[in-house]
Parts: structure tokens; C-alpha cells; sequence
């Protein structure tokens, strides 16, 4: 771990002060930043510390939630609203990493928590998003866990984690407060980018921006399902992940809600698939043509060619589930 | 006074059994536990040494190649850095199990990814790694293009190891089969993984060079170190009285040990060296992967008449093992027609070394899913396929076996399973989206023995010590020396105090291919036979009419307290040999593991649902530490079945996955309360102890099982292990 | 302000980069808790920060003033053991031992999850109450790495504790 300077942020505007510097790095929870420190994947040379920030608890807005954007992981998914009217995200959350790191890990922070591609976390190889022009050694090497969609001659490198796929399949937004003090809100969908040239980007967020918080819309009810398919049965990231909300009504799809984990730079989410769906009649015949335009772009590296079926695969078995067929 | 004991025959008196404090077997509670679960156990690094320097191993980026440059002045210039070494004591391997004498030790030349090739200390630990971190070497790199870095790779060159067995003409044997299978398996590399990554503290007065590390076999660490060091091995004391798991990765030293120590002689302070969990996974030992051909000819009956096994398997130029995959298939089953043998691939990947089990826990699990294919092939059920091919003397050398209580374990395992063998039909029974399927398969390892010493004295206080430099690296050797001890000089265990880890107690046996219970066990046996002499003579009684029992002496109406009897301590240490016993019969252990698996018929995804163990491994010195260790094994069996990888990028040769994120140890969730039975067995031939290796029995074969009841429960035969999801999407029946 | 590490307050005068499990293990001297892989993928390193278990490897010591940390030498003693610690002798829950501190710490927050009423991702009933079956404890104790494979009878201790079923 390179020196940095520890500094501790008061208020928030002390924090946008702290964090227009030169490779300056907020520092929430830390079990996905100081992972990377230790190894110099990460080297900042200042750490903003926002965990004394009035950035906790989780408030009504409007007809939704506000999660602040220091609240733990364990505590969003331990909080009664979000487990009866959101269980989607509190599925998700609990599907990803363990108590102890949810305890530590924060909406926030999870919400840029970096790829697991080795070659990025491996100073010795290529790695476009660690270190700019270097070029991608994933691309013929070792690529079980990388991405079959939206990837770029430049990364094909996943975005690992569970609760953000959840959010893009609740319409969850971001809020985001710049250094001149500007709220927005970024649509979770939009947050994470992909790859292109500028893999070392990996979402919207500009120098001096605080995560403030997540905010989740109105409860839309519906079956709510996040399944995680992965190599052990716990602990471990996701191979593939879905997030589905869907509403049946009389027979018929009346609404749904499709994330995917594990399959790109970003938490994956295709609305043709939703339009397909919705309005139809639940069927294998539906779910198949749901999969086949889902993965109409996805192109394996290799390794992670099985990542396609798999895909096809557990879409199927969550359709099922969530319009009631039997498994 | 030392007392040799030489097994040259078995031990027909089966002692333990006639004595009289009834505390040998029982399921006593470890003396270490409440050490070790207040977290006040010290393991290597958790001494406090005064001005102790914190060192932190660079590792090669290459595959092969050397070391032009290393350029130190940078470095050397960060806060706290104190030196940057690369010295010629320093190895660059770990050491073979045994060895007892230092790996290579050419740090300029590399050899495989990941090789150290310098040490930065600096005074605290964050400034060495950062400085080890940023430390810059140019290398000359061989193309890696011309470097072999797999077996199939056209560079590496073959070679045949140890001695092939050809016995009659497997190929007619296989062509006049009733039933035959001719199949390849293969198996990935593994990690031993320990929790306790490689550390060692060392400390130089000038003379001696004393470490605290974690390590299996002092008595051979000593040497390794010494010879590395190029000190006399008196001058090296070697300190591990708790060992964080070791599985093989610390039967020989690590590169830790000597960094730290030569850092240690050179700054003339104190110097720590801890590997990351990175560097462990790189550097220190792997187990090599394997293809196996196996060919099983049967008769209509399934009685083997052609069995044939023959792996290949990798290592680095120079090192002398070699996965010895075909051991337990020496004699395991039946078939006059046979061929064994290894072909050892020179590749440059890190060291190929012992792990759990070095020959059988791959071998056998490999063997059990042939045999499967067999009994499927044949109709037969796998049990009886088994039992009608258990031979009556060992197949290609004649010898007879000792006591062997396959049938046994293969009988009581599937009945506390509930087996039912009638229908192998895969995709019979589906539960929601689970396909559930059971399987079965032997369990053998062949039982070692090691020469050992330890020293006992009975105090006229009543009480007892035990020495030996012996380990204890979760085995429950603590346990069983004090029950053994206990057991024949007639005390409770809490008056028998057990001392382990010190090289300057008596040389043990070391903790390593389970030989550690039934050699150190013998030698603390022969100790007290001799103390027992002493006081029969002090009595005027022969020893056999001595009984010990809660501290007293008691021969025929006499009782006599310890306290009145003993006027000074007797120290008496026994000296264990292994007088060529497994020579003269075939000697191992058994078991039978039973599986019930799910197989997620739309993911691929395999979870153990209950898993039997049944074991006759001779008498069980405590009955609650031997099933822990079979528990152990059979986790094993399932990240070697399901989970368990190490991949090499082949372009460069590096470790992709050289953490704990990504080379996938088994969690909880991934295993059900798991059932151990242990069959009650004495084995002359195993030990004076009438006792045999424990350890490493419970992975050999496991894994086995559990490809079979994949098989059973989804239709899908994988051939590679381990058997990850992708691999069975393949061919897994549309969901 | 200082940590308070086990009822005893200690001063934060350290390199910013020093992370709260080495602080504990050199600077407090308290060993129990375990350096397994530095990276928060074996829980060895598991303690108590304000009476919930993190991975003390992954967080800065700096971070902490203020806050109370409780490590398995806080737990229990030989002579005074927490009912847990106990119960790991009895069921043989470790082997090498070098996992079992973090194991401790993390079923002793576990059983207090349990009781606020935290739901895991084998939970039938995500917004249900938790019943503590166990698959239960053996999802909530993943974050904890056993290499020696203790898992049965680890589980079979808690279980014992917590008067579950296994």
C-alpha cells in the first residue's frame, strides 16, 4: 500500500473540497477499495474518510425509499421495508459476499465496487482499466467470469456485484452530489458504463461527486426473484445473475423487470426483452424467444462461452418461477 | 536411556488394549482446545521479538529466465527501508517432504512465475510491502513461447517414473472382456491452502539461528535450513508448537524461512517474513494435475481380469516427485493383467509437491469413477462390484495384507447410508429443480511409517511429560501422545503434559503422509514399555503383571501411589524404526463413502446433500480427533469434486486464480452435516499401536463418489474434474 | 479519541495504512485475531466492531477512534470460556485452530443476528423471521473458511448453543 494522507471529512462540503484533489479517493466501507490498495491496484494519495457524513439511514421519499449512501449493506437488507416491498434487493444483497463484509460494505461503495477480473488485479498483466494503453490480457487468457455482452476490444471485464442488479430492476436511481453542490439523480441502469476506449471509467460519476444516496421508487409489488448462479455455493461471485420483477395479471405478463448479473461491464438490462414479455401469455415457447434476443449480441472470450446457455438457462427457470410454472 | 523399537514383524501383544486407565480411543476433548479457541495459542508470527524487522518476498514475473537487475537504490530510499536481499542461502523452491536437505537455491536464475527473488525488509510491514511492491528487476526473459509450461506442451520433455508394473497382456485381457472400460480422467492442480499462510520469525546470536515458522517435519526443516544456511544443523533450533494447517505445503521449508533468515544474519536483528495468501498459492507447492488412463477388464461377474492405470503428471526440471497417482491401484483390486505406471512431464510451473493424500486423492477418485462406469456398464451394483473384486493377496508383488477392512466399511457404509444399488438409471428422481442422484466409492491409502523419537519421564510427583519436536497441525497429536502416555503409565490425561514443536526435543516423525500418529505414537509407546520395566523391576514383578492405574502402582495385593514409589523422575526415550514391515505385507487403509447429490437441472450447479464415511484405519487413539480427520478429508473431496482448480494462463505460465476469491476452498454452505463411522479394527502389522494412518484416508476417493452420484443423479459423466457447472451444461438435459 | 479494544483503550498513533487486524495483532498485541489472507476472503480475521462481526483486514485502524472493537481474547478465556468457545472443544469444531477465533467471533454475532431478526439468502421468507435450521448456520458462517473442513462439527457447536437443530 502506497502512503496517502488520511483525512477525515466533516461535512459534505469539506468532502467535495477533499475529493477535487489529485487522486484523492472516498473511502466508505473499504472492503473493495483497501483490497485493491494493498496490492497498488489502487494507489491514492489522499483518503477521504465520509463515515462521519449525515449520510445513514434509510427515509420515505415520495412514495419510495431513500437509502443513504453510508448505509450498510447488512442494514439495507435487514430493514422491514425494504424486505417486504423491495425483497428483490434485499435477495440480492444477501446473495453477495457475507455478513461480515455486508456489515462493512455500504450502498454507496457497493455501487462502485471494481471488477474481479484477475488481470486487473494482477500488476504484472496487461489491464486497459488499471493501467490506460497496456491492452487487455483477458482477451485469450484466462476468462471464465468475464463478459459476453457489451464488452470492448479494450475490457471485457464484469461488473461483479448483486445489489446494483437489483436496483436497475427496481428503477432505482443514484443520487449524486457534485463539487459546485449539485444534486442528480443518474437511473441505476445509467450509472455503470461499458467498456468502450475508456475502461478505466468505470461508471459516471466526476471528480469532486459524493454518492449521497439510492433512491428506490414507489413498491411495485409483483414476484420478486434474485438468483445467483455461481461455483460454491456461498461466497463467491456470481457466474450469472438475474433480477426479475414481474407482474402476471390474468394470465398475462403485465409487467416486468429484467436484470442480469455477471454478464458485462455493467448490470445488464435489456428492454426489448421486457417488451417481449409483457402482455404475453407466460409460456416455455415466450421465455425462449425472451432469451434467444437477450443474447442475440453475446459472444463468449473462451472461457466463458458456457456463460451463454447458463444464461438462457436460468432465465428460463426464473421466468418459470415467476409466473408460477413448476420447476 | 533410549529403547529402540524395530517393526520388523507385527505386534501381535496389542498392549494398549490390556491396560488399565481405559483412556486410549475415548473421545477426549483436545489439552490445546481452549488455547486455541481464546486465540492465545501462538503460531509463527505471533511472537513478540524485540526490534523484530519485517521482510516481504518479491516474486518473478517471468517463467524462465534470469535475473539481470535488481534496482535496489529506489527502494532503498523509501521511509524504513533497511535492505533489499538477494542472496545465494536463499531458496527458491520449498522443500520436498523429507528431504532434509535445501532446495535450489539459484535466486538469479528463475524457474517458474512466481519464484522469489528478493526479500525487502524495511522496519515495519506496511514499508516493506509497499517497497517490495514498487521494487523494479529486469529480467531476461526466455521467449515463453519456447518454454514449456504444460504437460501437452511440445517443449516438455517425459520421463517414466518410479517403477511401471506389467503383469500378463492388459490388451487381450481388455478385448476378451465381458465388460470393459477404457477411460480418461482428468484432474486439475490444488492448493493446500492452509489458513496459516508460510511465516517465520528468525533470530541470529552469532552462532545459532533460531525461527518460529510454520512447518510439519522440524527434524528435516532443521537440516533443509542448516544446509540452505550453510550452518551445522545444531546451529539452526526450529520453534512451531501450533501449525495453521499445513497439508503438505510445510513438510519442507518455504522460501519465508530462509529469506528471514539470512535477513536476520546479514542486519544482525530480528527478522519477520509472513507470505501473502498471493504468494502462498505461487510459490510454495502445488499439487500437480493429472490425466489418467484407466482400463478395467471384467468378466461377466465383474470380476476384474485386466486393470490399468496410468497417469501423467508434471513437475520442474530437478525436483524428484512425482504425483504417485497409481499407489493404492498397486493392490487395491483384483486383475492378473496389469499396467501401472507414470509419466513425469517437466514443465515450469511452480514446485509439483505432496498435498493431502499425494497419489490417492487424485488416483482414487479417478479409479472410483471408472469403476462406476463399470458397474453401470455391467449391470452390477457398485458395492458388489467392489466386493467381489477385493483380491486375496496383493496382485503383482504376492505379499499377503494385513488386517483390511474394505468389506467391512464397503457393508456398514451402506447401510448407515440407506444404499440401495438395485437401479443406477440416471435422472430417476427429481425434486423441484434438483436432480438427485447418489453414488459410492472405495476409500484406500496406503499406511506409512517414519522413524521417530520422543522422550517421556514419569515425575515422582505423579505426573508425566511428553517431548518430542513432533508437530501438531490440527491432527490432535497433543490428544492422542497424552492418551497413549496416559494409557500406559496408568495417569489421567490432565496429568500427562504433551510438549511438541522444538527442535530441542527428541526427533519425531513429523507430521506428514499420515504417519504421524502411529510413528510418534509408537515411539512415546516404547518409552513407557520402559518405564513400565523400570518400575516392574523397582516392584520385583515382571512388567506384563504391572498394572498403572490413577497414579498408583498396583501388583497383585499391593497399591502404591506414583508419589511414594518414585524417588527421582525416570526419563526413557523411545526410538521408533520402521523395520521394512511393509515389505512383508501389503499394509493400508480403507473406507467407503456413500453421496447423495443435487444437480440443478437448469444450472448445472451441484450440491452435496449427505455424504457417509465408513473407515477402518486401525484403532482410533481418540475416537473424536480420528473423526475430525476423516470430516477433513471428505471436505476435501468435495472442492476436489466440485470446486477446486488452480488455473495457469498459458501464454506466460502465471497462477490466474492465487487467492482465496477465486481458487474456491469449500464453505460451510457447501457442506451437509457430514457422517463418519469408524469400523473397529486393530492392525498388527499398522504400528505396537495397533493403529494406522488417520489423516489423509477421507479424501481418497471421496470425490469419486460424488462424480458418480452426479452421474446417477443427472446423466452427465465428467471426466474432468472438478465438476463445475459449465461442464455438466454440456450435456445436462434441457430444464 | 481512542479505540477501545476489549474494554481497554488504546491510542491511534499509527501509519494510516496500518489496517485494524494488524493494529490489533502488533500494536495491541492481541494475537487471537488471524492474518489468513489479508483480503477478506477467509474470515480469520473476523472481530467484533461495536458488537457486529467485520473482517478486520479490510478496514483502517485510523478509521476506528471511538469505536469498540471485541476480539476472541475478549470473548472468553481458558479459565473463563464464552459458552461458544466451549462448545467448539466439545464438538471438536477446529483442527489447526488457526480459523477458530474468527469462527468464534463470527457465530457469536451470528446468534445475535439471528435474534434481530436478520433474514439470509437461504431464507424461505426473505421479510419472514429467521428460524435458525442448519442451513441457516452454515450460510451464515461461509464468511468463514475452515481448510482443515471442521464445518460439521463447527456447526454442530453452534447449534448446540443456540439450541438449534443442525
Amino acid at each position: 500500500m502506497k502512503p496517502f494522507d488520511y483525512q477525515r471529512a466533516h461535512g459534505l462540503g469539506e468532502a467535495h473540497q477533499l475529493l477535487v484533489a489529485d487522486r484523492a479517493r472516498p473511502i466508505a466501507g473499504g472492503t473493495n477499495l483497501l483490497d485493491l490498495m494493498k496490492l497498488e491496484v489502487e494507489t491514492p494519495s489522499a483518503l477521504v474518510d465520509l463515515n462521519r457524513l449525515p449520510l445513514g439511514g434509510i427515509e420515505p421519499r415520495g412514495e419510495g425509499l431513500h437509502i443513504g449512501a453510508l448505509v450498510s449493506n447488512s442494514a439495507c437488507a435487514a430493514d422491514p421495508r425494504i424486505r417486504s416491498q423491495y425483497p428483490v434487493l434485499a435477495r440480492a444483497i444477501l446473495a453477495g459476499a457475507t455478513f461480515q463484509l455486508r456489515n462493512k460494505a455500504t450502498t454507496g461503495g457497493n455501487l462502485c465496487q471494481r471488477t474481479r477480473c484477475y488481470y486487473f488485479y494482477d500488476l504484472a498483466q496487461a489491464c486497459n482499466k488499471r493501467a490506460p494503453g497496456t491492452g487487455c490480457a483477458a482477451v485469450g487468457g484466462f476468462n471464465r467470469i468475464h463478459a459476453i455482452l457489451g464488452a470492448s476490444d479494450a475490457c471485457i471485464a464484469t461488473y461483479p456485484g448483486d445489489m446494483a442488479v437489483a436496483l436497475s430492476a427496481l428503477d432505482a436511481a443514484v443520487e449524486i452530489l457534485d463539487a459546485k453542490g449539485d444534486k442528480r439523480h443518474v437511473p441505476v441502469r445509467d450509472f455503470h458504463r461499458l467498456p468502450g476506449d475508456t475502461p478505466e471509467r468505470d461508471n459516471v460519476l466526476e471528480p469532486g461527486d459524493v454518492i449521497t444516496g439510492v433512491v428506490l421508487p414507489a413498491p411495485v409489488g409483483g414476484t420478486q426473484l434474485y438468483r445467483k448462479v455461481r461455483d460454491r455455493a456461498s461466497y463467491a461471485f456470481a457466474l450469472v445473475s438475474v433480477a426479475a420483477v414481474v407482474h402476471l395479471e390474468d394470465g398475462v405478463i403485465a409487467r416486468a423487470r429484467l436484470a442480469f448479473g455477471g454478464l458485462a461491464h455493467k448490470p445488464w438490462h435489456d428492454p426489448r426483452v421486457e417488451q417481449l414479455l409483457e402482455g404475453q401469455a407466460p409460456s416455455d415457447a415466450l421465455f425462449d424467444e425472451a432469451a434467444i434476443l437477450l443474447l442475440d449480441q453475446a459472444r463468449g472470450q473462451g472461457s466463458n462461452d458456457f456463460k451463454i446457455p447458463l444464461t438462457r438457462r436460468t432465465l428460463k427457470a426464473v421466468l418459470r418461477e415467476a409466473t408460477g410454472g413448476t420447476l | 536411556m533410549t529403547r529402540l523399537y524395530t517393526m520388523d514383524k507385527p505386534d501381535e501383544r496389542n498392549r494398549l488394549d490390556a491396560m488399565a486407565q481405559g483412556i486410549i480411543g475415548r473421545p477426549l476433548d483436545r489439552p490445546d482446545g481452549s488455547a486455541k479457541t481464546s486465540g492465545v495459542a501462538p503460531y509463527a508470527a505471533e511472537y513478540v521479538v524485540p526490534d523484530c524487522a519485517e521482510g516481504v518476498l518479491v516474486l518473478s514475473t517471468i517463467s524462465r529466465g534470469e535475473v539481470v537487475e535488481i534496482e535496489s537504490a529506489p527502494v532503498l530510499a523509501m521511509p524504513g527501508v533497511l535492505a533489499v536481499i538477494a542472496d545465494p542461502r536463499m531458496i527458491t523452491r520449498s522443500a520436498q517432504g523429507g528431504a532434509g536437505k535445501s532446495p535450489v537455491r539459484e535466486i538469479q536464475k528463475v524457474d517458474y512465475y512466481g519464484q522469489p527473488v528478493a526479500l525487502v525488509v524495511a522496519e515495519t510491514f506496511e514499508q516493506a510491502r509497499d517497497a517490495a511492491t514498487r521494487l523494479r528487476i529486469a529480467y531476461r526473459a526466455d521467449d515463453p513461447a519456447r518454454v514449456p509450461l504444460a504437460q501437452e506442451d511440445g517443449h516438455a520433455s517425459h520421463e517414466s517414473y518410479g517403477e511401471p508394473v506389467q503383469r500378463g497382456n492388459l490388451d487381450a485381457a481388455m478385448r476378451d472382456a465381458a465388460h470393459a472400460v477404457d477411460v480418461t480422467y482428468t484432474t486439475e492442480g490444488h492448493a493446500s491452502a492452509a489458513m496459516e499462510p508460510h511465516a517465520s520469525i528468525a533470530e541470529w546470536d552469532g552462532n545459532t539461528l533460531t525461527a518460529h515458522s510454520s512447518l510439519q517435519m522440524l527434524k528435516y526443516n532443521q537440516k533443509e535450513l542448516a544446509d540452505a544456511l550453510g550452518l551445522k544443523p545444531e546451529q539452526v533450533r526450529l520453534i512451531a508448537p501450533y501449525v495453521g494447517g499445513g497439508f503438505g505445503s510445510k513438510l519442507g521449508i518455504s522460501a519465508e524461512l530462509a529469506a528471514a533468515a539470512v535477513a536476520a544474519i546479514e542486519l544482525a536483528r530480528p527478522v519477520q517474513v509472513v507470505m501473502s495468501r498471493q504468494q502462498v498459492f505461487q510459490c510454495v507447492m502445488r499439487r500437480s494435475e493429472t490425466r489418467q488412463r484407466i482400463r478395467l477388464a471384467a468378466d461377466a461377474e465383474g470380476r476384474l481380469s485386466g486393470f490399468g492405470h496410468e497417469a501423467w503428471v508434471s513437475n520442474l526440471p530437478g525436483e524428484k516427485f512425482a504425483e504417485p497417482v497409481t499407489q493404492a491401484s498397486e493392490f487395491l483390486y483384483r486383475g492378473e493383467h496389469r499396467t501401472l505406471r507414470i509419466d513425469l512431464a517437466r514443465i515450469h510451473r511452480m514446485t509439483a509437491g505432496s498435498v493431502r493424500a499425494p497419489g490417492e486423492a487424485v488416483g482414487m477418485q479417478c479409479l472410483e469413477a471408472a469403476m462406476d462406469e463399470l458397474a453401470i456398464t455391467s449391470g452390477i451394483d457398485p458395492v458388489a462390484l467392489r466386493l467381489r473384486n477385493i483380491p486375496e493377496e496383493h496382485p503383482s508383488q504376492g505379499l499377503p495384507y494385513s488386517s483390511r477392512r474394505l468389506a467391512e466399511c464397503l457393508k456398514v457404509g451402506a447401510d448407515r447410508f440407506g444404499w440401495d444399488g438395485t437401479d443406477r438409471r440416471p435422472c430417476q428422481r427429481r425434486e423441484g429443480e434438483w436432480w438427485i442422484g447418489t453414488g459410492m466409492a472405495t476409500a484406500c491409502r496406503v499406511h506409512n511409517l517414519n522413524e521417530a523419537q520422543a522422550k517421556v519421564t514419569l515425575s515422582s510427583d505423579g505426573t508425566a511429560v511428553v517431548e518430542s519436536d513432533m508437530t501438531d497441525i490440527g491432527t490432535g497429536t497433543y490428544a492422542i501422545l497424552g492418551q497413549i502416555a496416559g494409557e500406559m503409565l496408568g495417569l489421567p490425561p490432565e496429568k500427562v503434559l504433551v510438549q511438541l514443536g522444538d527442535t530441542r526435543y527428541p526427533p519425531g516423525s513429523g507430521s506428514g503422509g499420515s504417519w504421524g500418529a502411529a510413528s510418534t505414537g509408537s515411539a512415546v509407546f516404547v518409552a513407557c514399555e520402559a518405564i513400565r520395566e523400570q518400575l516392574a523391576e523397582q516392584l520385583g514383578i515382571e512388567e506384563t503383571d504391572l498394572t498403572l492405574k490413577d497414579g498408583e502402582a498396583i501388583a497383585g495385593n499391593r497399591r502404591i501411589p506414583f508419589t511414594q514409589l518414585l524417588t527421582a523422575d525416570i526419563s526413557e526415550t523411545g526410538h521408533f524404526k520402521n523395520g521394512g514391515i511393509d515389505e512383508k505385507f501389503a499394509i493400508a487403509m480403507y473406507g467407503a463413502f456413500f453421496v447423495e447429490v443435487g444437480v440443478n437441472a437448469y444450472t448445472g450447479e451441484t450440491r452435496v446433500r449427505r455424504m457417509t464415511g465408513a473407515f477402518g484405519l486401525g484403532r482410533a487413539l481418540n475416537e473424536k480427533t480420528a473423526t475430525s480427520q476423516c470430516l477433513g478429508g471428505m471436505v476435501w473431496g468435495i472442492g476436489s469434486a466440485l470446486t477446486e482448480e488452480l488455473v495457469f494462463d498459458p501464454r506466460d505460465g502465471h497462477l490466474v486464480n492465487h487467492d482465496l476469491a477465486e481458487y474456491h476452498v469449500p464453505v460451510n454452505l457447501d457442506v451437509p452435516a457430514l457422517e463418519v463411522v469408524l469400523v473397529d479394527e486393530r492392525d498388527a502389522a499398522g504400528s505396537p499401536l495397533q493403529a494406522k494412518g488417520v489423516g489423509e484416508l477421507g479424501i481418497c476417493g471421496a470425490a469419486g463418489a460424488i462424480a458418480n452420484a452426479v452421474h446417477h443423479a443427472c446423466g452427465v459423466r465428467v471426466r474432468s474434474f472438478p465438476i463445475t457447472p459449465d461442464k455438466l451444461l454440456e450435456d445436462l438435459p434441457d430444464a | 479519541m481512542p479505540i477501545t479494544i476489549n474494554g481497554v483503550d488504546h491510542a491511534l498513533d499509527v501509519d494510516p495504512r496500518t489496517s485494524l487486524l494488524d493494529f490489533l495483532r502488533r500494536d495491541a498485541g492481541l494475537t487471537g485475531t488471524k492474518k489468513g489472507c489479508d483480503h477478506g476472503q477467509c474470515g480469520a480475521c473476523t472481530v467484533l466492531l461495536n458488537g457486529q462481526r467485520i473482517n478486520s483486514c479490510l478496514t483502517l485502524a485510523v478509521m476506528h477512534d471511538g469505536d469498540s472493537v471485541t476480539t476472541i481474547e475478549g470473548l472468553g478465556t481458558p479459565d473463563a470460556p464464552h459458552p461458544l468457545q466451549a462448545a467448539f472443544v466439545r464438538h471438536d469444531g477446529y483442527q489447526c485452530g488457526y480459523c477458530t477465533p474468527g469462527q468464534i467471533c463470527s457465530a457469536k454475532a451470528m446468534l445475535d443476528e439471528i435474534a434481530a431478526g436478520w433474514t439470509s439468502y437461504v431464507s424461505d421468507d426473505v421479510a419472514g423471521t429467521p428460524v435458525l435450521t442448519g442451513e441457516e448456520i452454515r450460510e451464515r458462517m461461509s464468511g468463514n473458511v475452515c481448510r482443515c473442513g471442521a464445518y460439521s462439527n463447527i456447526v454442530a457447536a453452534i447449534a448446540e448453543v443456540a439450541g438449534a437443530q443442525a
